[in-house]
Formats: C-alpha cells, structure tokens, sequence
C-alpha cells in the first residue's frame, strides 16, 4: 500500500513538473523583462514628456493642414489626401469622369499604414508601409500627430518619392479592410454632416 | 521633428540678417548631413488648400517662409 502510495505520489511529480517549469520560466521571463524596462529606462525618465511632446505636435499639425483636415483628425482620428497624378493609380479604362472627385486619395494614420482607395467606389487599391525611423539608432517613435505631420508633408510634397520608399502590400496586411471600409463610410458621413452645418450657417 | 521628443527649434533668424542667415545655412545643411528631410508648408491663397515644399537646399526655401520643418526621411515600414 505504502509503495502504491509511492508510486502515485512519483508518477504526480512527474506529471506536474512540465507545468511547473512552464509556469516558472513566464514568470522569470515576466520579471526580466521588467528589469530590463527598467533599466532601459534613463535616470531623468520623465512619464509626462510624451504627453507634453504629443500635445505639441497636435499644434504642429494644426498649424500646417488646412481647417478641414485638422478638424478630420481631430474627429476621425485620420486624414484624407487627394493623389496627384492626374490619371490616377485606381482609374479603371472607361471609367466615366467623376466630376471633381480625385481619381484616388490616400487615407494617413497615425504610424500606421497609409492606405490607398479610390473615392468614386470606395475601392481599396493598397498600403504602403512608410515610417519615420529615429535616426540616431534608437528605438524611439514620432509622436502619432508628428507622424501624421510627416505622412501629410511627404505626401503632398513628394508623392513618387515617399510611395517609392514605402513597402507597398495588398489592403489587409497590417490593415483590417473591414475596418478601412468603415472608416470611409464615417468619412462620407462627417462630410455630408459638415457640408449640412456650412449650408445652414450661409442660410 | 524628433523621435522620442517631437518638435524642437532648432535655429530662428531674419535670412535678411547676414549673420542669421549664415547660422540658418549651417544649421539646415547639418540636418541634411544627418539624414533629415526637409520641407515648408504652404498655402494657396483663396483656394485653402495646403500642402508642403520639399527642399533640398537652402536656396529652395521660398523668399518670405516662416519655418522650415525637418523630419526624418521616410522609409519602409
């Protein structure tokens, strides 16, 4: 009895112990990357300066987009820019002129992917993968509205030259086409909301 | 622009003011030198639209524009 009882007590150990080490490596993973947090950390770490540094781009951004973008990042959190070729990226053959609707516009997220569609249809052609590295070799990051800034500034500057750098994929890669369509869909309604609001001033 | 900080000045000048001016070129070209893009935004009176002008020297910078913005130059993500 006190050898089954053994045996038992053997074959339990045995199997709790992958669990165990499993268990026990997370948490010494967990708590080395905590250390190393830390002590990548520099000694004047200041949590309030990445605030301070956003809010700053936010006044950036306003000061070069026009109102309409601004005010389409500030409610959609994204901003729209019309393509500059005149024939266009997304132009199918026969397609009928649209008027003064651009034959492709780009939608800028902040670091994120800058999607490209066609505002006729709604149809989405591609991403372009573009960021803005920290020269310097560190693994810093642009504020989210000084990456905008430099999407939006590179973009209406220098098309062939920012689109030629990026790493051009299908829609859904890094982005959820679902999500992109959505956002086209808020974009089409805070135009027609915002063109309501202009009609009602001028009456 | 700058990763992990954001918007710093870097320079400010009159370009009329020789001696400014000599500091705004030293400055925009050390930018350059580290890789920097550079560009101004501008604007088309009456239209409201706006847009940005690469510059790739400092003579490009139009006559009369308020600042010049470096950022990093673009790369594949």
């Amino acid at each position: 009895m006190l050898l089954a009882l053994l045996v038992l007590a053997v074959v339990a150990v045995a199997l709790a112990a992958p669990v165990a080490i499993r268990l026990a490596r997370v948490r010494i993973d967990a708590a080395r990357a905590a250390r190393s947090a830390a002590e990548e950390r520099p000694l004047d770490y200041d949590p309030g300066r990445e605030r301070r540094a956003e809010q700053r781009a936010r006044q950036l951004l306003r000061s070069c987009v026009n109102d309409e973008e601004w005010a389409m990042y500030r409610d959609l959190g994204f901003i729209r820019v019309e393509g500059s070729h005149p024939r266009g990226r997304g132009r199918r053959k026969g397609d009928a002129s649209q008027g003064d609707t651009p034959p492709y516009a780009y939608l800028l997220y902040p670091h994120k992917p800058i999607v490209a569609y066609v505002p006729a249809d709604g149809r989405l052609l591609s991403e372009y993968c573009v960021e803005f590295p920290d020269l310097t070799g560190g693994r810093s990051r642009l504020p989210a509205s000084d990456d905008m800034l430099a999407k939006w500034m590179a973009l209406t500057s220098d098309e062939s030259r920012v689109i030629g750098q990026a790493n051009m994929h299908l829609v859904g890669r890094q982005l959820d086409p679902a999500r992109v369509r959505r956002d086209l869909w808020r974009l089409s309604e805070w135009e027609r909301r915002r063109a309501g609001s202009t009609e009602a001033r001028r009456a | 622009m700058k990763p992990g900080h954001g918007e710093i000045l870097l320079s400010e000048g009159d370009p009329d003011v020789s001696e400014d001016e000599e500091r705004l070129i030293e400055e925009f070209r050390r930018q350059l030198d580290e890789g920097m893009w550079a560009a101004v935004p501008t604007s088309t009176p009456g239209s409201g639209r706006r847009e940005a002008l690469m510059v790739r020297d400092y003579a490009d910078v139009p006559r009369g524009a308020e600042r010049v913005i470096f950022f990093p130059r673009a790369a594949g993500g």
